[in-house]
């Protein structure tokens, strides 16, 4: 066998035959993720006309340099420079310094450390809530089968993150397809989910555009933060609704299906649970672990701002490129046995929240929200083991469940 | 336990020299780059990074490089003689420190943030240019109008013309004259800020940096909600609010320390075994910037503007104390 010789130009560079939006594979990722990472550090995908990074020291080195990728031609397949975008773009996932940095530095003081102590008791009373809602009058050794996704994963959440924000309490069942759909978008338009989601759209987006505006938020909370960043000038009153939107775009979906991977995780993983109900203090890296193991959020393109070298070749100006967050999740060349939910590892590093100035800036709320529904699940429930088959839910960049049947043995 | 980076206040790393160049009378410009070739820490225009003298203590110069070269800072510093109130730091790095050495950083840090406008005045006085430059950058990718007006002794005295003047030039013509004012003392020149600030449109932000009596000027004549200033010395801060000893607990390592009245919540800090770094001691740097996570500071610094301070999300350690009986900080 001979190594063939080192890529010189694009054509050289391997190809893939994987689409990774074809329904199957979303079905089932893992298989082209991994031919991802073996096929090369920088692989080409003919059939969606972009590369391809999956390795994680590759994946990590493309995520930190926004100067040459850059995200403001659009995060998905799509190259806002030559098509126009479903809707205005976000100020933070779809922008590029110098015009990134003020979105970013408001909203990461408005999610920082001070503000989410402020909602720690509240949200550890939610959660006792949202448990003794499920599980109360129950007798010891009983047990209650529950949806995973629908009585906790997405339950709690909504519960909290909505109030956090602000939102008026009618019309928040806009949020969850509304996310849905933009996490679905950044597949091409013709895709079926796409086209399956466009149908409500206007409605949902409608909804979610009103709740931008200052009048409609809650005086106290996130978005009445993110106004009073704009009165002080820190924003302008146009950009201030836009970010409010990126808190309701990025801020539900996403914890839901992190939540999900951390239940589903727990009940399947051998010994995951017991460890957990040992040594409560492991609740952080339970969940971090599930986000590393699972990759709620499966991959981002960026697209080449210059001339470039990437994988030992010069990628031209304006190509996109496929970051598999999901793929260096699990490289093993990063990560031993990288397919075992493991709470003895150190998920430290892992690229689910990616990495660099677009690193999630919600990361904080969404682990307090999973810290709170895992410390009251541990208080209540002595096991946790699946009752059923669970089902995927389908989106072009989300890995998610759509139902996760669940027994809670108290 | 997941991934906690190190609050700001401690994080150091060792960059090596790359080059030191003089870039105007008493001005030398240094290129940091990292020892093993990669990229460095991300920044925002306005921000600074910390020189670790050999002494321990840190000196505070703002970045005034490319933030689209990511494998370098770069820093000027102005040789301050110790009889006019330098500290030695300028001296050291005048002096002693020499391509090839490697430095301690901390950092970087922004206290000076850019706030998104539709027109900019920037005025720099002297040395004051180092955090305007990258914003004056930051403008003109925005497509924001624009001018930068310079004061200095001399000409010789004033770094990055030759810059300021490419950027002046490649930023699209305007109808609202020169994009760049150079006023040098020495050529019989004064600043006036009256027509430059009076009848000021109120959309525009001003952004201004350099000597305390320049900066008190230009507070003088411009409305407070449209300026930004980054101090080189301190205010004279008020009167605690309390007298009383206070207790603060360290989040991280769970040590609780009284600070008893004559003792700063930086020193108490420390003999609790935190390893915050400090510079000025004065309230004018904002090294020792901690989070609050619980508890009311009371602010005497020079950096936190009014809307910060009411945040109280955070504090300077060196000057300010607290009003409440107990204050939890992020360490």
């Amino acid at each position: 066998m001979t190594t063939p010789p080192p890529a010189r130009a694009l054509d050289d560079l391997p190809a893939l035959d994987l689409d990774p939006f074809d329904l199957d594979v979303l079905r089932d990722p893992l298989p082209g993720q991994a031919a991802l990472r073996e096929a090369g550090r920088l692989v080409r995908l003919p059939r969606c006309d972009a590369l391809a990074v999956g390795r994680y020291e590759d994946v990590r080195a493309a995520l930190a340099n926004w100067q040459d990728l850059e995200s403001s031609a659009g995060v998905g397949l799509s190259n806002f420079r030559t098509e126009p975008p479903w809707r205005p773009p976000s100020l933070l996932l779809e922008a590029d310094p110098p015009a990134h940095d003020a979105p970013r530095s408001v909203l990461a003081r408005v999610l920082g450390p001070r503000a989410l102590q402020r909602l720690r008791a509240g949200w550890a009373a939610d959660a006792e809530r949202l448990l003794g809602e499920l599980l109360d009058g129950l007798p010891g050794g009983a047990a209650v089968e529950a949806d995973g996704v629908i009585d906790l994963a997405a339950a709690f959440p909504l519960r909290v993150f909505p109030d956090a924000v602000g939102l008026r309490a009618d019309g928040r069942e806009h949020l969850l397809p509304y996310g849905d759909h933009a996490f679905n978008a950044f597949a091409a338009t013709d895709h079926p989910l796409v086209v399956a989601g466009a149908a409500g759209m206007a409605e949902h987006a409608a909804w979610v555009g009103e709740q931008c505006q200052r009048e409609n938020l809650a005086p106290t909370g996130f978005g009445a933060e993110i106004w009073a960043a704009a009165d002080r000038g820190e924003l302008t009153p146009a950009q201030a609704p836009l970010v409010v939107r990126s808190l309701l775009t990025a801020g539900v979906d996403t914890t839901v299906h992190g939540i999900g991977a951390l239940l589903h995780a727990l009940a399947v993983a051998p010994g995951a649970w017991e460890q957990l109900c040992a040594d409560p203090s492991l609740v952080r890296v339970a969940f971090d672990e599930a986000v590393r193991w699972s990759s709620p959020v499966q991959a981002f393109f960026r697209t080449t701002a210059r001339p470039v070298e990437l994988g030992g070749v010069v990628v031209p100006a304006g190509v996109k490129v496929l970051v598999s967050f999901a793929a260096a999740n699990r490289d093993p060349r990063r990560w031993e046995a990288p397919d075992a939910y493991d709470l003895h590892r150190d998920p430290s590093g892992h690229v689910g929240f990616g990495m660099g100035i677009h690193q999630c800036v919600g990361q904080h709320v969404a682990r307090l929200e999973a810290e709170s529904l895992l410390l009251a699940l541990l208080a209540r429930v002595r096991r946790v083991e699946l009752a059923g088959e669970p089902v995927r839910h389908l989106n072009t960049t989300l890995r998610s469940w759509e139902s996760l049947p669940l027994r809670l043995v108290v | 336990m997941t991934a906690t980076s190190a609050p700001p206040s401690t994080r150091r790393t060792a960059l090596r020299v790359a080059s030191k160049d003089a870039v105007a009378d008493g001005i030398v410009a240094l290129t940091l780059v990292d020892p093993a070739g990669g990229r460095l820490p991300d920044w925002t225009p306005g921000s600074h990074i910390d020189l670790v003298l050999p002494t321990g203590e840190g000196r505070q110069y703002s970045l005034c490089g490319d933030r689209w070269d990511a494998r370098t800072y770069r820093v000027a510093v102005r040789r301050e003689e110790p009889q006019l109130g330098g500290r030695g730091g300028s001296s050291w790095v005048h002096d002693v420190l020499a391509v090839g050495d490697l430095v301690e950083v901390g950092g970087p840090r922004n206290h000076f943030h850019l706030h998104p406008a539709e027109d900019y005045l920037f005025i720099a006085g002297g040395i004051g240019i180092t955090p305007l430059l990258p914003m004056v950058e930051a403008a003109r990718r925005l497509g924001a109008r624009w001018r930068l007006v310079c004061a200095g002794r001399t000409r010789a005295s004033m770094p990055f013309l030759d810059e300021l003047a490419e950027l002046a030039d490649s930023t699209a013509e305007q109808d609202d004259g020169e994009r760049l004012v150079v006023v040098a003392r020495d050529e019989r020149e004064r600043l006036d800020l009256e027509p430059l600030l009076g009848g000021l449109d109120a959309r525009t932000r001003v952004y201004a940096c350099g000597p305390a009596p320049l900066l008190d000027a230009v507070a003088r004549h411009c409305p407070p909600g449209q300026l930004r200033t980054e101090r080189f010395s301190a205010a004279e801060p008020p009167a605690p609010v309390r007298d009383a000893p206070f207790t603060v607990v360290l989040q991280r390592s769970g040590a609780q320390v009284e600070v008893a009245r004559d003792v700063s919540v930086l020193e108490a800090v420390r003999s609790a075994g935190a390893a915050v770094l400090s510079s000025c001691r004065e309230g004018t740097c904002g090294t020792c910037e901690t989070g609050v996570l619980a508890g009311v500071p009371d602010h005497r610094d020079s950096v936190l503007d009014e809307a910060e301070r009411e945040r109280g999300d955070c504090m300077l350690l060196c000057v300010s104390r607290s009003r409440s009986d107990r204050l939890v900080l992020d360490l």
